[in-house]
């Protein structure tokens, strides 16, 4: 890295990390009852007792982490999945991974199976379980004829798998009563109120290791934006990149669907509007992303849990009243 | 000519006002003469009443989800709310059948094959006794009906007039969660039956004042309203275990009063979640978590 590089990573990073933290430091203080934050904060009242600092530390801290956590995973996903194929309307669901996600859980849900594991609870084992195993149907189509991974493929698998496995879980609704298909209706919608730390525990580190991954993937990507031949002929190890790149941003979007469901908009807005901000070289737009889809999410769930309080509105369904508009604003505005 | 229009005209009248009489009460006659015999229920709370006020004969087919009582096991099954077999449904010749209100679709094409249809919707816990009598008028059974209705009423009067004296607890009813975990959890809100049944029972909601039958409860929204009582429905039964796990579960929230006095209790019978003739035994299972003392 050329010191020029380095110091606008840096920069970037110091500038994007401020808002991420400032949102995450913020978003615990605000909610749909006021909380007296000397009193959460008084160790001489025991836990058990103190209504505060349940609320803080049980309700609303390990919601916004997730948030945070959930956010950053899905925009660098996003970011991932764009330079991979190549294509500016990828999006982290865009291979099959969250229908892959959404069918482990229907089932779960639908089925009312009950097994645990890592303090894991029954409904995001069985979304991680169903990301990954449409990851590996679709990774297996897509070298099934190549030496490498070919994107043609990979996006045309991904597609129809998205398909098949809707129409699945469409099979799988039928047999659901009422209030299971409201449930998984309502889980598609995304929900952030994890209401313990142990989700987090486990989904974490699978996102930061991939996260490692990311970071050496930022300049091949840079270099396979050239096309898979261009960047072959600068010395990049092609099939490599795209192999590392579809399964580490899989494994990052199946952690983070199976924690708060498939949140629609975060990993295609985020990453287009980090672009328009710090331009395109992937070793700044994927940390950027990250700290922006973090601060963007953890926003987003400070407005489903006060707009219409007690209700709460699903979170997904505002990323996607913001995203929805603001996307199309994007398109219009470039062209 | 004026003594004959004289004499005509009260004859007239007469044999007029006879014929109207034949005629208004002919049709009514052929109603009440001829009960529909052959009823199809796609719903279980009104399947459940037709059993109850004693058509047990009369039903010939029932929605895919009714399992109360036993005998509707051995009926033919046509459907139920979203997918209602109309060719099933026509092919029992049913002369009732019994629909919810929503079903639009169905209903057009039963009246298109003019067979009556008996119109039902979820409401509050009155809705209950109220359709089992209009039901029972609809099928010829009126006095039956009247007499379920009115031990129904009686039974949750009796609940309410044993509760009268006690000091209500502050309630969450709770009915769906994601299983191992405290999220998505479904609490009852201000109305329907459930909340009715809960305030029968001799609690209040925590959450009344939302103005809905069901909200999705956050756990900040539990953790500030500090419910006294945690009552978690479920309609199928649970084993000993199950339940050991559901209330563990809850521990998460100490500073709740309900899971400090320990006071979280799972109800896993079909009785508290149909909102039909067995609603009074539900409400006195509600009744007896939320006051043992006067239940022993």
């Amino acid at each position: 890295m050329t010191s020029g590089i380095r110091r606008r990573v840096m920069l970037t990073v110091g500038a994007f990390g401020a808002v991420a933290a400032a949102a995450i430091a913020l978003a615990p203080l605000v909610g749909s009852t006021p909380v007296d934050l000397r009193r959460a904060l008084d160790r001489s009242i025991p836990f058990d007792q103190n209504v505060d600092a349940q609320i803080l530390f049980v309700a609303r801290l390990p919601r916004t982490l997730a948030g945070a956590v959930v956010g950053a995973a899905l925009a660098s996903a996003g970011v991932v999945f764009q330079g991979l194929l190549r294509n500016p309307l990828a999006t982290p669901f865009t291979l099959g991974v969250s229908a892959g996600a959404a069918l482990g859980a229907m089932l779960a849900i639908t089925f009312n199976w009950s097994f645990a594991a890592f303090g894991i609870s029954t409904v995001p084992m069985a979304s991680f379980a169903g990301s990954l195993g449409a990851v590996l149907i679709v990774y297996a189509l897509a070298r099934a004829r190549h030496s490498g991974l070919s994107t043609d493929v990979l996006l045309l698998a991904g597609v129809t798998m998205n398909a098949f496995f809707s129409a699945l879980i469409l099979f799988v609704q039928y047999f659901a009563d009422f209030a299971e298909t409201y449930r998984t209706l309502r889980w598609l919608m995304g929900d952030l109120d994890v209401s313990s730390y142990e989700p987090l525990i486990t989904a974490t580190p699978l996102i930061l290791a991939a996260f490692v991954v990311f970071a050496w993937l930022a300049r091949p990507l840079n270099v396979l934006s050239l096309g898979p031949d261009g960047a072959a002929s600068r010395g990049v190890d092609v099939a490599r990149v795209q192999r590392s790149a579809f399964l580490s941003g899989s494994v990052v979007t199946g952690a983070a669907v199976s924690v708060a469901g498939p949140i629609g908009f975060v990993g295609i807005i985020i990453p287009h509007l980090v672009r328009l901000m710090v331009g395109p070289d992937h070793r700044v737009v994927l940390p950027a992303s990250a700290l922006f889809g973090a601060a963007f999410l953890v926003g987003c769930d400070v407005l489903s849990r006060t707009l219409m309080s007690p209700i709460e509105l699903p979170v997904g369904v505002i990323t996607a009243l913001i995203g929805g508009p603001f996307f199309l604003w994007l398109l219009v505005r470039k062209s | 000519m004026v003594t004959r229009q004289k004499i005509m005209t009260p004859q007239a009248l007469l044999v007029l006002s006879v014929l109207g009489l034949v005629l208004a009460w002919l049709p009514l006659r052929a109603n009440m003469q001829a009960p529909p015999q052959r009823i199809v229920s796609l719903i279980p709370a009104v399947t459940e009443m037709l059993f109850a006020v004693g058509a047990d004969s009369q039903v010939v087919g029932v929605g895919s989800f009714d399992h109360y009582p036993p005998a509707v096991e051995n009926l033919p099954r046509v459907g139920a709310l979203l997918d209602p077999d109309l060719e099933r449904i026509l092919a029992l010749r049913p002369d009732l059948v019994v629909v919810y209100r929503t079903q639009a679709d169905l209903k057009q094409q039963l009246a298109r094959s003019k067979i009556p249809i008996f119109e039902y919707a979820h409401a509050g816990l009155p809705d209950i006794t109220r359709t089992m009598r209009q039901l029972g008028i609809a099928i010829g059974r009126a006095p039956e009906a009247e007499k379920v209705a009115g031990g129904i009423e009686r039974a949750l009067d009796g609940i309410r007039k044993r509760v009268a004296e006690r000091p209500r607890p502050r309630v969450l009813v709770v009915f769906g969660r994601e299983s191992g975990a405290l999220r998505g959890i479904y609490a009852s809100g201000g109305v329907g039956f459930i909340n009715d049944m809960l305030t029968i029972a001799g609690g209040t909601n925590v959450i009344a004042q939302v103005n809905r039958e069901s909200i999705q409860a956050t756990t900040e929204l539990i953790l500030a309203r500090r419910p006294d009582v945690i009552l978690e429905l479920r309609g199928t039964s649970a084993t000993a275990q199950e339940i050991a796990t559901m209330r563990a579960d809850w521990n998460a929230l100490k500073s709740v009063p309900a899971v400090a006095n320990d006071r979280v209790h799972i109800i896993a019978d079909e009785r508290v979640v149909v909102p039909g003739p067995r609603v009074a035994e539900g409400t006195a299972l509600l009744a007896g978590a939320l006051h043992p003392q006067a239940f022993r």
